[in-house]
């Protein structure tokens, strides 16, 4: 579905945003992009859209070199920007005269979703609230239909029950030719979804593994002692660690605390993650 | 849904759908939810529902019939049933012992207080 590979990239001379990044990410899966600010989760987004283009290296994203931006491509991916501007105009005109790009749009799920988020067509973007526009890309993006779906921080400024919302459209829209990318900070918002996990830092890739693998090669448990974890952060009733499992049972991630092991100790956590390198 | 033990997802969902079959909300030969239906209902990846899927049928509980879903399989409340008392008697009942022996509480207090509890509930029942 998407090849990176030795991906170098920057936006001035002498500060490179990526050096060397290869990562792949298979259709069917819901992919979490995390990473600190200014590390270059949007940049990659928009690396694997054709809307920048790589210094060194390539970028292949449905079969085809993105920065080609072949109509073929553009027209199976979907992407929703961190920031964005929009007419002031009514909201099913802008859509009328955006989905003809997407030779497969599905305006039954377009008008159910913008029904789930309570927001009406017939008003006028510059009358909707931030929040009230970010529920029409959303729901627009989904609706798009492509095999290729890039959401930048889906989930901010959306109020509690659209959060909810946005779990069960995502949940209905994946299917297993389908693939998600979502850069996000919120990962409480979205980490039951994630089937697949890639953590940046600014030597470039710490984490690239489903969420199988790092349950079967990581344990989440509160302890009573930090002791021999690879990190920890202290918790209501002890210790919050990550350790190397040893056992068979696997336990539930906390991607929060993932984060925290793969900034600190990214070496111990790669290793630990792809077995095969050790 | 808010997965906070300390069990994986797809666990917590094998859970959700055996609990559904002991309390009789699904019988034997009923469809179970789609995957995606299931996912969309505990806002979960589909991919994770269809591990605890492949899980259930593994177990017996559940079996898929090609092209038109899931259906609860004969005998599998039973074998649900059976399952989580044993997973409960291994599990949170060794909590329990362990909570009691530290708080000094003996196994009579423990059966007059589970008594008790059982009065409380028939009347309220009655009610």
């Amino acid at each position: 579905m998407i090849k990176v590979k030795n991906l170098e990239f920057s936006y001035r001379a002498k500060r490179h945003i990526f050096r060397d990044l290869s990562l792949s990410v298979d259709a069917g899966q819901i992919c979490g992009l995390l990473g600190s600010n200014g590390i270059g989760k949007s940049t990659l987004l928009k690396l694997l859209s054709g809307l920048l283009t790589p210094n060194c290296g390539s970028v292949t994203t449905l079969g085809e070199e993105a920065q080609q931006r072949t109509l073929s491509m553009l027209q199976e991916i979907a992407y929703l920007p961190e920031e964005f501007s929009l007419p002031n105009i009514r909201v099913k005109d802008w859509v009328a005269v955006t989905t003809p790009f997407y030779g497969s749009f599905d305006h039954a799920f377009f008008a159910k979703a913008m029904g789930e988020f309570e927001v009406n067509e017939g008003e006028k973007f510059g009358s909707l609230s931030m929040g009230q526009r970010k529920k029409v890309l959303i729901a627009f993006a989904m609706a798009c239909s492509t095999s290729l779906l890039l959401l930048d921080e889906p989930t901010n400024g959306l109020d509690i029950t659209s959060k909810q919302t946005f779990r069960r459209l995502l949940a209905e829209w994946a299917t297993p030719s389908r693939t998600a990318i979502i850069s996000t900070h919120q990962v409480k918002d979205v980490e039951n979804l994630l089937d697949h996990i890639i953590i940046l830092d600014s030597k470039g890739m710490v984490v690239d593994a489903s969420t199988y693998d790092i349950s079967r090669y990581l344990r989440f448990a509160i302890e009573s002692s930090p002791e021999g974890a690879i990190y920890s952060q202290p918790a209501l009733g002890g210790y919050a660690t990550v350790s190397e499992n040893t056992t068979e049972s696997e336990s539930n991630i906390d991607i929060e605390l993932l984060f925290g092991a793969a900034t600190k100790e990214p070496q111990r956590v790669r290793s630990i993650l792809n077995p095969s390198t050790k | 849904m808010d997965f906070t033990t300390n069990k994986p997802i797809y666990q917590h969902i094998y859970d959700i759908v055996t609990e559904r079959i002991i309390l009789g909300q699904l019988r034997e030969g009923d469809r179970v939810p789609s995957v995606r239906e299931l996912a969309v209902e505990l806002q979960v990846n589909p991919n994770t529902v269809m591990r605890a899927y492949d899980a259930l049928c593994t177990g017996g509980i559940i079996a898929s019939s090609r092209g038109i879903g899931y259906f609860v399989s004969e005998g599998a409340a039973e074998r649900a049933l059976a399952e989580s008392r044993r997973e409960f008697i291994e599990g949170e009942m060794v909590t329990l012992f362990r909570r009691m022996t530290t708080l000094g509480i003996s196994a009579e207090e423990l059966s007059t207080l589970y008594n008790n509890y059982k009065t409380e509930q028939n009347d309220e029942n009655k009610q």
